[in-house]
């Protein structure tokens, strides 16, 4: 899922500065499995600013609302019809949910409540990990299933660096070393020699670095045109 | 010759190589340059300039390896592959070898949080290995990483930048059982010499030269010794607890601590740590890394008995282009 954090609730009224009246859009999607930006974190953001601009003597309307999908023509539509005399939408959604939400609904503003931090899994009990890091072009095949990209520092796909310490990562010793990971593994599964190859530079073309992503699929466009 | 300098001569001789360290200042003073270069000066083959080391910047390693090269010294120009992507090293690449410069030493780099500007955004578009590879066909294949050729047209003549090729290993990293193997890479990557990382467990560096030596390494590639003398108790408590893929035996903290003259000491553990190195099987020369203390780098070589240093012959000329 796309994980995100809400942003430091002083960062979010100098967005909304101004502005007498927001709809809070929440997204029943990734943020909400992450409990960053689903309903009840509506809720919880809704009051904190109530409250808030009540003991600043301030007049603040606020309307609640959460669409399934901020990604999603359908939905964002469903958000533009409840956010008709607004000053703004602030979005709990990730960083798509805002700029798609922006990109349908032309007339209003829709400011982010979140900050989108990664692809990530829910790896413990209110513990989220980055786990992929979007490259294009997976090469989890080579390293059995531990993407180095996401998850070395350095993303080094001939690791360990030399920094790799009792499992660590040089940067902090919270941090799992990936190539400790994958050497394990490999060696689990039998597969050390596959280690002794050279992995070739890396075409970050067909990421974020090959400029701005479009996927288009024809097989997408004749069902849709059906 | 791969690339005729001074360390590749001496090495190729079978002499026991001294590569010094020489980091360039936090400043735009070339005079930082000409006075640490003046304590090298004679004293070791060739003189590593860091790449921004600990991610602090710096004045860049080529630039600053130019200073040096007019003092007398021979560069090691340090690249790292935290700041630049394929493009930028290749090109520095051509600047340095232009410069004169044939000592090139491929690093991963010290991640930019350890730094003065943790807020940077890093590359990491090629890693080391893979920096040694590309050096390695730029030299050997003359041609770029992209495949085309090192020539300025399609009528110039090819000048392809000629380097001795440097890589590190840590004996001190782990997985320890894979840190052999990691050099096994590099060396077929195309590593010419190989320096270590700061060594102060003597025991675990025997054992893991011992591993170099079984899979025949030592023989594909130079090995120095890399040390770096302990100024006081506090900085071997220092290396032992704060920097990260280093290890640091208990004991030896505790002879500094009861050394009466700390600085002494760390010179005679040094001086002790070569003396064993130029006896042990598969070391070719040492790597001092006199952190800050480059005016006691005279004293030590000397007392190790590492003077003169070879008077090698002339370069080779170089082709022009």
């Amino acid at each position: 899922m796309i994980v995100a954090e809400r942003k430091p609730i002083e960062e979010i009224e100098k967005e909304i500065e101004g502005c007498k009246k927001i709809l809070i859009a929440g997204c029943g999607t990734c943020v909400t499995v992450c409990m960053s930006g689903g309903e009840k974190e509506v809720g919880v953001l809704a009051s904190m600013l109530r409250m808030r601009a009540k003991m600043r003597g301030e007049e603040l309307e606020i309307v609640e609302t959460t669409v399934q999908r901020q990604c999603d023509r359908e939905y964002v539509e469903e958000l533009g019809a409840k956010a008709e005399g607004f000053d703004a939408i602030l979005s709990m959604g990730c960083g798509v949910g805002v700029n798609y939400s922006t990109e349908v609904l032309d007339s209003v503003r829709v400011l982010p409540a979140l900050n989108t931090r990664f692809y990530g899994a829910n790896v413990d009990e209110g513990v989220w990990g980055e786990r992929c890091a979007g490259c294009g072009e997976c090469i989890v095949a080579a390293t059995e299933g531990i993407c180095p990209i996401a998850r070395c520092s350095k993303s080094i796909l001939n690791g360990p660096c030399g920094g790799s310490q009792d499992g660590h990562c040089e940067i902090d010793s919270e941090v799992d070393c990936a190539w400790q990971l994958i050497y394990e593994r490999m060696e689990k599964l039998g597969r050390l020699d596959k280690l002794e190859e050279i992995a070739p530079p890396k075409d970050w073309s067909r990421g974020r670095d090959g400029g701005p992503g479009t996927v288009r699929r024809e097989d997408a466009t004749a069902i849709d045109e059906k | 010759m791969k690339s005729g300098s001074n360390l590749e001569r001496v090495l190729q001789s079978g002499q026991f190589a001294v590569t010094g360290e020489l980091g360039p200042p936090k400043s735009a003073s070339a005079k930082a340059i000409a006075k640490k270069a003046a304590f090298l000066k004679g004293q070791v083959d060739a003189a590593n300039i860091t790449d921004n080391q600990t991610a602090i910047v710096r004045m860049s390693s080529i630039a600053a390896g130019m200073l040096a090269m007019q003092q007398g010294v021979e560069p090691v120009i340090q690249m790292t592959c935290r700041d630049r992507n394929r493009i930028a090293m290749q090109s520095d690449i051509l600047g340095a070898h232009a410069l004169g410069m044939r000592n090139l030493l491929c690093l991963s780099g010290d991640h930019q949080k350890f730094g003065n500007h943790p807020t940077a955004k890093n590359v990491f578009d090629l890693d080391s290995i893979q920096l040694v590879q590309m050096v390695k066909e730029m030299r050997d294949e003359k041609k770029f990483l992209c495949g085309e050729e090192i020539r300025n047209t399609p009528k110039a003549p090819i000048v392809q930048p000629k380097m001795f090729i440097g890589a590190a290993a840590n004996p001190f990293g782990d997985p320890f059982q894979f840190r052999v193997v990691r050099l096994a890479k590099k060396v077929k990557a195309g590593a010419d010499f190989v320096q270590t990382q700061c060594i102060y467990d003597m025991e675990r560096f025997r054992e893991w030269m011992k591993q170099v030596c079984d899979r025949g390494l030592h023989e594909q590639v130079a090995i120095l010794a890399g040390v770096t003398p302990l100024k006081s108790a506090g900085m071997a408590r220092y290396m032992r607890d704060q920097v990260p893929g280093l290890s640091v035996p208990d004991a030896l903290v505790e002879r500094m601590k009861q050394a009466e003259d700390g600085p002494e000491e760390g010179i005679r553990i040094c001086i002790e740590q070569i003396e064993e190195f130029k006896e042990m099987t598969g070391v070719a020369g040492v790597h001092l890394m006199a952190i800050e203390w480059e005016h006691k780098v005279p004293e030590i070589v000397e007392r190790a008995g590492l003077l003169p240093r070879p008077q090698m012959k002339e370069k080779e000329p170089v082709a022009a282009g």
